[in-house]
């Protein structure tokens, strides 16, 4: 017996006893499983937005009240007085 | 925009459910041969066909012109295959239905042979797939046909020996 001869027979021993009655409920139930995957992803790409928007303004405020590109005033060296 | 979100919405539902149609019976039969439960008792194919396809849905709109039936087969493919792994041995381990004529095989048995046999999937398609090499997969596939065979044809070859020898 070939190689192909065998996977003949082996292809028509999967092909047999096929029903072929698909129980409705399997497209209802993949619908309402993928619409709620794609909710869950919108849900979740809205949130990671918002946290990348308020982390911008904390950022921005925080920049503009701490000033952090200003030279801080010195205090090691004692002020000039009396020359 | 809310309306053009509500004609795709529409859109894929339609689309879906044609693509389903035409395709749940042959992916429900692979999944039963993957599982190797009985024709009309197979929860665990349809639950494994119901994942693949709620996979398939998420993704519809981001197919690309790639072939849904396609898709779903490889997450089925590769999601039995994680599951058979995380069973091995376990207590969630189901025994394998003698209606199925795949029962006597491992796991990976039935998924090569019913991506290489069932589904005509290329050698190194289903290596890739898979993570194995080309080879393994040849070799696999060659192992669980000759099982098949055998088993199919069990009972006749040795009832012919027995009575081959000792004429």
């Amino acid at each position: 017996m070939s190689g192909s001869d065998r996977e003949a027979a082996a292809r028509r021993l999967l092909e047999q006893t096929s029903s072929r009655s698909v129980p409705p409920e399997i497209h209802a139930e993949a619908v309402r499983r993928g619409a709620r995957m794609l909710r869950r992803r919108a849900v979740a790409r809205r949130l990671l937005w918002l946290l990348m928007f308020a982390a911008a303004v904390g950022f921005t405020v925080w920049a503009l009240t701490a000033r952090p590109w200003v030279e801080p005033p010195s205090d090691t060296t004692p002020p000039l007085t009396s020359w | 925009m809310r309306q053009r979100h509500a004609s795709q919405e529409t859109r894929r539902a339609r689309e879906f459910e044609a693509f389903v149609a035409g395709a749940a019976g042959r992916l429900l039969h692979a999944a039963t041969l993957l599982t190797a439960e009985a024709p009309d008792d197979n929860p665990r194919a349809r639950r494994l066909l119901t994942l693949s396809l709620a996979h398939t849905y998420a993704c519809w709109d981001r197919l690309r012109g790639e072939d849904p039936y396609d898709r779903t087969r490889q997450y089925l493919a590769t999601r039995f295959a994680r599951g058979a792994w995380h069973h091995h041995g376990g207590l969630g381990r189901s025994r394998p239905h003698p209606a199925s004529p795949l029962a006597p095989l491992t796991p990976q048995e039935r998924l090569i042979l019913v991506l290489r046999l069932y589904e005509g999937v290329a050698e190194e398609q289903a290596a890739a797939l898979l993570g194995l090499s080309a080879e393994r997969v040849r070799a696999i596939c060659h192992r669980a046909t000759t099982a098949l065979l055998h088993r199919s044809r069990g009972p006749a070859p040795a009832a012919t020996a027995k009575k081959a020898v000792p004429s």
